[in-house]
């Protein structure tokens, strides 16, 4: 994300990145940053919680207007209440939790492929 | 402000697949001061672009793949929830969105902002990618390239770029 962010500064662009690692936001040195310190998958609030979500946005979104220096990275003061998930966030223990790299494309349920054939999107031998 | 120290991603994940064999991920590591084009119109006078970096696709779209896919996808702004999907390398940090597509990539909570008249508009299309790609070269060459000519054929502002 920080490499794409900084493509699109360089050529013209304004940008802000939200991200929920913020050891990851911080090596790549986006021109703007907000961290919010939620579980990964979360970046825009909790699923359902609309409140929750205009939150992290307008907080991210109000910062744009007010930061001055290339790199500035702030944190929201957002809470995700219970902090059991940092414990398993933070394990080296465990195995590989990636899916394979395979090179067809990884539908998330079996109806999209076929509405993808559908639209040509995926060819019939696909 | 947080009373816990942030998580390190970038070291546990690492000692987990040096433990497990692999060869580490290397993300991206800034040796140059960043970019910087400044901001002049206040934010309810400014035309947002959105990119989610969470291989978000659209019902009859093709889905993405997990061997370092560098293409991207527009996505209608005004697409309803059930009709978001994502695929992404890591299908483990995915089910939050999977049931609420808020979470990742926030169309409605956008939409709300511009109604308000907090956010000055947002783009027709919006667009993502699937951040989990190894090759930093491909995304310099191919995936950056590519969302930079669709902002542009959007005639956005601001870019606000979503990770997972």
């Amino acid at each position: 994300m920080s490499l794409i962010a900084r493509h699109l500064e360089a050529a013209g662009i304004s940008t802000l990145c939200i991200g929920s690692a913020r050891d990851i936001l911080a090596a790549g040195q986006p021109p703007r940053a907000v961290f919010v310190d939620y579980p990964l998958g979360h970046t825009v609030g909790k699923p359902f919680d609309a409140t929750d979500q205009g939150n992290i946005l307008e907080g991210a979104l109000s910062q744009l207007t007010t930061m001055t220096v290339p790199g500035t990275l702030v944190s929201l003061p957002n809470s995700w209440g219970s902090e059991m998930w940092r414990e398993e966030a933070s394990t080296s223990d465990g195995g590989d939790t990636r899916q394979a790299r395979d090179s067809s494309p990884q539908f998330q349920y079996p109806a999209d492929r076929l509405a993808a054939r559908r639209t040509g999107a995926l060819g019939a031998n696909e | 402000m947080p009373m816990h120290t942030p998580v390190q991603y970038m070291q546990s994940i690492t000692t987990r697949y040096l433990r497990l064999g692999y060869t580490p991920y290397r993300w991206f590591a800034a040796d140059t001061p960043p970019p910087w084009q400044p901001l002049t119109q206040r934010l309810s006078e400014v035309r947002l672009g959105l990119i989610s970096t969470a291989g978000a696709y659209v019902l009859g779209q093709r889905a993405y793949h997990y061997r370092d896919d560098a293409s991207i996808r527009a996505i209608d702004s005004d697409t309803p929830a059930e009709n978001l999907r994502f695929s992404h390398i890591t299908e483990n940090y995915l089910v939050a969105a999977r049931q609420d597509p808020a979470c990742l990539l926030p169309l409605s909570g956008l939409r709300t902002l511009v109604r308000r008249g907090v956010l000055g508009a947002l783009s027709k299309k919006v667009f993502s990618c699937m951040g989990g790609i190894y090759s930093q070269r491909r995304v310099q060459t191919e995936t950056a390239p590519a969302l930079l000519a669709a902002l542009r054929a959007e005639a956005v502002d601001v870019a606000l770029l979503v990770a997972m």
